[in-house]
């Protein structure tokens, strides 16, 4: 080896020192941009995804989920499951041991009774929790040593991966959230605006719903972690100039939920200075057919409710043409880009338990004519729209107020009077449609129309609780206060058994047929959830902040830790 | 006067419980509710609790009078304690927003720097831009000056600010790269370097409101001066000998004030209020912003305070601007 390639060596060497052995904080400061401000940095008090995950850089649970929606072990030293003894053989108990040696950012050791003070915390009666449906058939839960954690539950529990586990349930540090139970919880200014953590950051400053400003926490758990020093969580503005400010103007280097339209992507993108990220998840546009008669001629607490099946819509092959006349490729590329795909099915993700339906995705206007002529549905007065037994085939179809859900009602109005539909369309202020206010007719629970479109998601990867929601004894009504999530009004009990038994089902193939079976007993069976859109998140990032990868599954800032600049 | 000053307070107080009243009423009465905020994925069992723990749903007069005794008892209380290191508060509860579950006071305090430095920067640049154009486009009427003076006030009043503050960052911030989009407002000015950021993140939001502000008293400034330099006493001036100079800035200046000296004082409590879309395009996070996020969130607590506020400064200055008459005109007299 002569003189030359020895320093070569040397040279290739220095060139992979920062990689290999990158320092904590050496990399300055990283700027994100969340146009809708963080709140509150404790998720426990807020389910706004603004504040969940702000809340994740500084808190973290026992796991989390990948990008792939699988479970990563955080402060726990592995995952437990069935095989490696960490859950019960019958599914009701499961044991979290805590990494060795793992320390708050304040330097005080984490320890099993910080879990068990976050579980005592979330379940107070009286603290309003946002986060309970986590913690929910929970019996009891043991610290039989400072580092092993034993959550009981109540009845074999096939998806145990909800208590602390991914940015909505993360672990409080009980010395500093202790007099802050029940009541009290929203007293703790301190401890909700700057929580004490494990995570990759602290809280050095919080400005409600403006900015937060962050350092690397000395005390994290990986030595040569973070790289960034400090991060500036910026809040306010809009989707588009979140966009603008990574991908145009270079002044933050990642922007949450970039949501624009498909021209101004293509646009931004091509400035150079950033780039698109997305993923997809489980958010899926829909069209929700009312299995109930909204119709304003009847009194007042009989309008849709089971009293009075649909005079239209209670006819499949009725609610099956208008699901044929609606061609979701073309919402996709007017509404969403990048951001969306068509889809037919409501659970259209995890793999395992989403469905290989594809029926829907071509648009065939004359086989939903057809459908309409076979139901006795026709045009005899010339009009363009079709009657039956006199009366007209006449819809209104009810939305939340926003640009491209007016634009989906425009197409799909077009498109259903195509085929001899009449369209009435109307839309409804969000914080009134999703307001859930029992008093008023607009919310989407009440549903007093005849088709309604929201979109609609699962927390995590398990579908149970979600596919629960269309069981018939959810249905809303006057009697609880409209508050039902089955806001179809569908019932089956055949339906309803397939709910029970995913329940008492372990095996995950099992659990992946259920669901598909349930799903498209909801979609291509009945049409009773017309699905449109499949929505995935689209966030910009900088061409010099390396390591970020989108994950749908878990908060987007999942992996800040890894977060480095590019040279 | 100083009766006049006290009537005049006392007058206030029923005015304000009344419009305090209203805008309970009417935020409370609107359509829409903080579960609106709550995703769809949190189950109706746990989106009830919730919202009890925020204590939405109590009854109206509850509401009503809790929030007065906070806003007129428990603050000033703890104002007071922060000022003066007491604990006469003893730990009451305060105004709470539905939002961040913080004292809504704490938010304001957080705000109002910001939206002093900028919106009360660009008034009092639109003020001193707006008065040397109005005197002299009146002195010189229909000369080139006042024709030029016309049209960029009338740019400036009729183009709304959404627009030029989107276009100021367009053509500043993304084809020139000059100027910040974005106001950082964690910047602590220590020394000169900060200092030369914080005029330059201030530069576009200041631009784009003064213009608008010098657009509209600058017109009331040139339409006062017009009147009083055609009355007599303006030819009685000259005649006696007085130089041009003395004449307009003692003689037609101090009476053409009246009006322009209540537009300014009138609106100066937007100046508190912040500009709510200009904080926002510019993403300055003061007052207005505040105000408009909370509308979104359905946080009643925080709209209803912050409006209040806002009813309090308009019958203040209303009463600075009445108070300011008798100085310059010695005329009125309130006794």
């Amino acid at each position: 080896m002569n003189m030359r390639t020895a320093l070569m060596g040397a040279a290739a060497l220095v060139a992979m020192a920062p990689a290999a052995w990158a320092e904590r904080g050496a990399d300055g400061n990283v700027n994100v941009l969340y146009w809708q401000a963080p709140s509150i940095l404790n998720p426990y008090l807020s389910s706004g995804t603004k504040d969940v995950e702000a809340s994740s850089l500084i808190l973290e649970g026992m796991a989390g989920f990948n990008e792939k929606g699988e479970v990563i072990p955080r402060l726990a030293e592995s995952v437990p499951t069935v095989e490696n003894g960490g859950i019960s053989a019958d599914l009701t108990t499961i044991t979290w041991k805590l990494k060795p040696g793992l320390v708050w950012s304040d330097g005080s050791p984490v320890t099993s009774a910080d879990a068990k003070f976050t579980y005592e915390y979330c379940t107070h009666p009286e603290g309003g929790c946002a986060q309970a449906a986590r913690y929910e058939g929970i019996k009891s839960i043991d610290t039989p040593d400072a580092q092993t954690v034993v959550i009981t539950f109540e009845a074999p529990k096939p998806n145990p991966y909800q208590a602390f586990v991914g940015g909505t349930s993360p672990i409080l540090q009980a010395a500093q959230f202790a007099n802050c139970l029940g009541a009290a919880a929203s007293s703790c200014n301190d401890q909700n605006f700057k929580p004490i953590g494990t995570g990759p950051f602290m809280v050095t400053d919080f400005k409600v719903n403006d900015v937060v400003t962050l350092a690397a926490n000395p005390n994290y758990r990986d030595p040569a972690k973070p790289a960034f020093a400090t991060m500036t969580l910026k809040g306010g503005g809009d989707a588009a100039a979140a966009a603008r400010a990574v991908m145009e103007t270079g002044e933050f280097d990642y922007a949450w939920n970039t949501q624009i339209n498909p021209e101004e992507q293509a646009r931004l993108a091509a400035a150079g200075k950033g780039v698109f990220l997305n993923g997809f998840g489980t958010l899926v546009e829909r069209i929700e057919m009312n299995m109930t008669d909204p119709s304003p001629s009847l009194p007042e607490g009989e309008r849709s409710t089971t009293k009075h099946p649909h005079p239209i819509l209670s006819d499949i092959k009725v609610r099956e043409a208008l699901s044929k006349a609606i061609d979701r490729n073309l919402l996709v590329e007017v509404g969403y880009g990048q951001a969306g795909r068509a889809t037919c099915n409501l659970v259209p993700a995890p793999e395992l338990y989403a469905s290989d339906n594809t029926g829907c995705l071509t648009q065939d206007i004359e086989g939903a004519k057809a459908l309409l002529e076979e139901a006795g549905w026709t045009d005899t007065d010339g009009d363009g729209i079709r009657e039956k037994d006199g009366k007209k085939l006449s819809l209104l179809y009810q939305t939340s107020t926003n640009p491209v859900r007016q634009d989906f009602q425009a197409l799909v109005k077009g498109w259903w009077n195509e085929i001899g539909v009449e369209v009435e369309l109307k839309n409804i202020d969000a914080s009134v449609f999703f307001g859930g206010d029992a008093g008023s007719p607009d919310t989407f629970q009440k549903f007093y129309a005849d088709v309604e479109m929201y979109a609609n998601n699962f927390d995590g990867t398990d579908p149970e609780p979600y596919l629960a929601q269309y069981l018939c004894d959810k249905i809303p009504g006057p009697d609880n206060q409209w508050q039902g999530e089955n806001i179809n009004r569908f019932c089956d009990p055949a339906y309803d058994e397939l709910v029970k038994k995913m329940a008492a089902t372990a095996d995950m193939n099992e659990r992946g047929a259920l669901a598909k079976q349930m799903n498209d007993m909801l979609t291509k069976d009945s049409f009773v959830v017309v699905p449109l859109v499949d929505r995935g998140r689209l966030s910009a990032a900088s061409t010099t902040l390396g390591g970020v990868v989108l994950n749908t599954w878990d908060t987007e800032l999942w992996n800040a830790q890894d977060w480095f600049r590019m040279k | 006067m100083l009766t006049f000053i006290l009537r005049r307070l006392l007058l206030a107080i029923p005015t304000l419980i009344i419009i305090s009243f209203v805008i309970f009423l009417v935020v409370d009465l609107a359509p829409g509710s903080p579960a609106s905020e709550i995703p769809l994925t949190v189950p109706p069992e746990v989106r009830a609790k919730i919202l009890e723990s925020m204590g939405v749903n109590q009854p109206l007069w509850t509401r009503y009078l809790l929030w007065l005794k906070q806003f007129f008892w428990v603050e000033p209380l703890y104002a007071i304690d922060a000022l003066f290191g007491t604990d006469l508060a003893q730990g009451a509860q305060r105004i709470i927003s539905y939002q961040t579950r913080g004292p809504v006071f704490d938010v304001i305090m957080q705000r109002i720097p910001q939206t002093l430095t900028v919106v009360g920067m660009a008034y009092l640049i639109g003020i001193l831009i707006a008065l040397p154009i109005g005197i002299y486009s009146a002195y010189r009427q229909y000369s080139w000056f006042d024709q030029l003076g016309t049209f960029v006030s009338m740019v400036g009043y009729s183009v709304p600010t959404f627009f030029t503050g989107v276009l100021f960052i367009v053509i500043f911030s993304v084809k020139l790269g000059w100027f910040p989009s974005i106001y950082d407002t964690t910047l602590k000015v220590t020394d000169w370097a900060s200092f030369v950021k914080q005029v330059m993140q201030m530069t576009l939001p200041v631009a784009v409101l003064a213009l608008f502000n010098a657009a509209e008293i600058s017109r009331y400034t040139r339409s006062s001066m017009l009147e009083n330099l055609g009355q007599d006493y303006v030819r009685t001036a000259r005649a006696k000998g007085m130089g041009e100079g003395k004449v307009v800035m003692k003689h037609v200046l101090r009476n053409s004030m009246i009006p322009v000296v209540t537009i300014i004082a009138l609106g100066m409590p937007s100046v508190f209020g912040g500009a709510i879309i200009t904080e926002n395009v510019f993403k300055v996070n003061g007052i207005g912003s505040a105000l408009i996020g909370a509308i979104h969130g359905n946080d009643l607590p925080m709209v209803q305070t912050i409006t209040f506020i806002f009813a309090v400064l308009i019958v203040l200055f209303n009463l600075i601007a009445d108070i300011l008459y008798g100085i310059l005109d010695p005329r009125i007299r309130y006794d």
